[in-house]
Parts: structure tokens; sequence; C-alpha cells
């Protein structure tokens, strides 16, 4: 880290001090490490993580310091650094295209790519004890169903599947992000949820998937660097890292579908 | 005139006084105001609001049913253990909420150790309902009415409850007519500062009871919810918050609560 401390604490913590405080892990102290803030959606926790620690494993002297947050929380923690004049992160990587582009509209990050995408599929617990055969299930009363807010993408690609097989749940828990699904449906409270294909593979065994058939592809996994990085060459070496065929592998491993590195469409 | 020490007591109770009021006066001077009536007239702020008063009267209320008689054995009754009583007592100020919703769900839970019976037996699951609202609220505001209360109890003069024993009342009629009237600022000071907390809550509801519209989504949750899609909806919601807290506070000091701010 060659600048000077970063200031995104001062005026993020008024708002969202429990949110952001893991993100602002920059202050590398001289000589230190160089720590690299990487922003990531909720739904790529265990990748992410995996990921991170190869990284840090062939390049000595980088530490990643992950935060993983809902895509809006993440675009607002950058935007509120941004107008404090800070920057936040070093990479962002986003559940959506249309956050991204928000973004790219703000000046905030450059050139992103899509580097994964994924699909959803209604997760129960173990034996599917409610016998949730498919969406239409989802709408029967009495069934506890847990959601993905419409604010995050995960939500949103809920909303659409539940548009199109014209089912309506009844009373939802609306969860933060779709890990936060998962996690009520693994703890039994729920006794189903529309999460990503890859969240049931990283419970192990604690969730089951039912598939959706029909539901397709939905999300799409862009990633990019932001503008105002004080460690180009680091964000740059991580995100072509994600990218590469060892990248691609561990994500392919944790279930999300490769892509071809498309560039998000503005 | 002010004396130069009292000049410097003040120099000195500023930083903190600052650092509390300077959020809410950029609350209040970067709240979109113009938008301001249309995000309250969302059908969601309105019920959400509602909720939150609801449910935190509630919890105030069982606060001081369960909290009265914790109090009282804490001052009165010398027992072996009443220290880890005691701990247990604070625990739930020092617990994130969070933690303490993950607890709640542990012991109430559908899963959980005694949620299981009450799922199972009684069909009554308390995640995802308002009454699993009332009960996170009611378990992070009881510390505030048993130490306030306890506290009360200690500082009053128990010669006067004995003068009314040995001129014949009963231990019922001398509790009624003599501590309840003696304590009641504090109990009240205690059920305010446990209502205040209950409708602030929001890490071990929305862990325990869940974010389901018109059921568990009170106000603090969906503040959170709206900093994800719109920040000056949660801007306005939370001023709401804090003009609801403020008017009942300042409302009760005078008639019920002198022992709140004396």
């Amino acid at each position: 880290m060659t600048g000077p401390a970063r200031p995104c604490r001062r005026w993020v913590t008024l708002v969202t001090a429990a949110l952001v405080a893991t993100g602002c892990g920059g202050q590398g102290e001289p000589g230190g490490p160089t720590r690299l803030v990487v922003f990531a959606a909720a739904s790529l926790t265990e990748a992410f993580e995996a990921l991170a620690s190869d990284f840090e494993a062939a390049h000595p002297g980088v530490v990643v310091d992950l935060h993983l947050a809902g895509t809006p929380t993440l675009v607002f923690q950058l935007r509120e650094g941004a107008r404090a004049g800070s920057v936040a992160a070093d990479v962002v990587a986003t559940a959506d295209d249309a956050s991204m582009r928000d973004l790219v509209e703000a000046g905030m990050v450059l050139r992103p790519v899509v580097f994964a995408r994924n699909r959803l599929a209604i997760a129960v617990p173990p034996g599917n004890p409610a016998g949730v055969g498919g969406v239409a299930d989802l709408g029967r009363p009495g069934l506890r169903v847990a959601l993905a807010d419409p604010a995050v993408p995960a939500g949103r690609y809920t909303e659409e599947v539940l548009a199109r097989a014209g089912v309506e749940v009844h009373r939802p828990s609306r969860e933060p992000s779709v890990k936060a699904v998962a996690t009520r449906i693994e703890l039994g409270e729920a006794d189903a949820g529309v999460v990503y294909v890859t969240d049931v593979r990283a419970a192990r065994g604690r969730l089951e998937a039912v598939a959706i058939p029909g539901a397709g592809v939905v999300a799409r996994y862009p990633i990019a660097v932001t503008a105002g990085t004080e460690q180009r060459q680091a964000a740059e070496a991580f995100v072509a890292f994600v990218r590469s065929a060892s990248g691609q592998e561990v994500l392919a491993g944790a279930g999300f579908l490769a892509s071809a590195g498309e560039p998000v469409p503005g | 005139m002010r004396s130069p020490r009292s000049a410097l007591a003040l120099g000195l109770a500023l930083p903190g006084a600052a650092l509390l009021g300077l959020p809410l006066v950029a609350l209040v001077w970067k709240a979109p105001w113009s938008r301001a009536v249309e995000l309250l007239a969302e059908p969601g702020a309105l019920t959400a609001l509602r909720l939150s008063l609801v449910s935190s009267m509630v919890a105030a209320a069982l606060t001081v049913v369960l909290g009265l008689p914790l109090a009282w054995v804490q001052a009165r009754v010398a027992y072996r253990g009443s220290g880890l009583v005691r701990a247990l007592i604070t625990l739930p100020i020092v617990l994130p909420p969070v933690s303490g919703g993950v607890a709640l769900l542990l012991a109430f839970g559908r899963r959980g150790l005694v949620g299981q019976w009450l799922d199972r037996g009684l069909g009554l699951g308390l995640p995802f309902t308002p009454a699993g609202v009332v009960l996170a609220q009611t378990f992070v505001a009881l510390p505030f009415l048993v130490l306030t209360t306890e506290a009360g109890l200690r500082a009053l003069d128990t010669r006067l409850e004995h003068a009314a024993r040995t001129l014949g009342a009963s231990r019922a009629e001398v509790f009624r007519r003599v501590t309840l009237p003696l304590l009641a600022p504090s109990l009240a000071a205690g059920a305010a500062l446990s209502w205040a907390r209950a409708l602030g809550e929001f890490g071990a509801t929305i862990t325990f009871a869940g974010n389901v519209a018109g059921r568990t989504q009170t106000l603090p949750l969906a503040v959170f919810l709206a900093l994800q899609g719109d920040p000056e909806s949660a801007v306005v919601l939370s001023l709401v918050l804090v003009a609801v807290s403020v008017a009942v506070l300042v409302g009760l000091r005078r008639h019920w609560a002198p022992g709140l701010v004396r």
C-alpha cells in the first residue's frame, strides 16, 4: 500500500458502520503486505474464499481482504465511499449485469467482464420432508418459504421464475442475501427456498436441490477493477487469476458455469 | 455566572454530546424531505411502523411481567448463584443481537431445544411470526427493566416497609401499597428504556423471526432492506424511528418516568 491511509471510514460509518467495517481493510502498514480489498456478491462466498487463498499462495506479499455481501450493499458502499473521495475496494464482483452497469456509468469501475454464470434451484432440507416437487409447490399454503429480497439479484431472478410459473408464495421471509435463504433452510426454520445451484453445493449435504426445469441460466457474474484503485497491478492480477484456467476450475468445482468472458452489455 | 470549573466540565462534555448528536443532525440534514411524504406513504412503511409499535409495547409489558420478580429476587433474596444470574441478566446487553437471535433459534426455533416441542406438540412455531418478534425484542430488552428496577429496589428505604408491617399490613398489602408506589419511577424508567430498546431491535429479530412483510418486518428491518434498494427511503424511515422514540421518551419523562431523566 503506497498511498495515505484510506479515509473511507469517515463518512460511511455514519450510515453503515456494521456493514462496511470489513470492507475498509486497505490500510497496510508501510513495508507490510499489499492488502487487496475484493468486494464480492454473497453467492460467491465459498468460491472466492478458495480463490483468495489460492491467489495469496501464488502472490506472496499480497493479502486479499474479502468483503462478501448482497450486491446492492456492495454498490451502496462503493458509492458512499466514492462520495467521500475514497475507494472502498480494489476489485468488485457482482451477481448481475445491471449493478455493474451502474458502476460503469458512475465511472467507478473499468471494463467489467463476465467470469461465471449460475442457475437457480429450489433448496429443501435433506430428504425433502415437505415433499416439494417444483416451483408450483412453493405456493402451497402452510409451507414456510424463504426467498431472497427482490433488492438483491437472486431475489429478482426468483421473482421472474415465480412470475413465469404464475406462483404466489404465501408470506415468504425476504432475506437480505441468498446465503441467508440457504441458512434458513439449513436451520430448519423454512421448509423450502430458492437459491443458486452453487449454494446447495456449498452446503455440503445440509441442503438438497429440487431442479427448476426451464429456469435456464439466469445469473451472470461480472468482475472489474475499480477506477480509483491504488494497486492496479495486484487488482488486475486477481481478475486475471479468476478468469484463468485454474480460477475457472475453482468456480466449476463450486458449481458455477463457465463464461466466455464476454463484456457486460452497455 | 458560570464558574471556570463548570466551563471546563462543559468543554469535556461536548465531544460526547457531539458524538451522539452529529449522526442525528446528519440524518435530518441529508433527509430527502421532498420525497419524504411519498416514501412514507408506501404501504410497507406504515405496516412496518405499526408492527414495530405494537410488538415493542407488548415486549415492554412482558419485560415488566418477567422482569419485576427477577429484579425483586436479585435485590432482596440472598442465594447461592445470584452472581451467575446477575451475569445472565447482563448478557443480552453485551451479546451481539445477531448472536442472541442465533441462540434464540437454537432454543425456540423449530428444531430448537424447546422449540421442537412447541412446534410439534402445540403447533406453535415462533420464527416467522409476530410472536417471534416479541420474543426477540423481550430477550434484548429485559436487562434494562431488571437492572433499573433492581437499582430502584436497592435504593428504597426498607424502614417504610417494616413500619407498614408493624402496623399490621400483610406482605401483599405492603408490596401493593408501599413498595410498588415507591418503586414506580424506577419501574417506569426501566419499562421506557426496554421499550426503546425493543423498538430499535434489529439483529435478533431478523435472525430469529425472519423478514416476513406484515408479520415480522419491523421498521428497523425495513430500514435495513431499504438500504439495499432505496437509501433515501432508509433515511426517512430512520427519522420516523427517531421521532417516535424521542416523542415517547420525552412524553414519558414528565409523567411516568422522572427516574429516567432526573
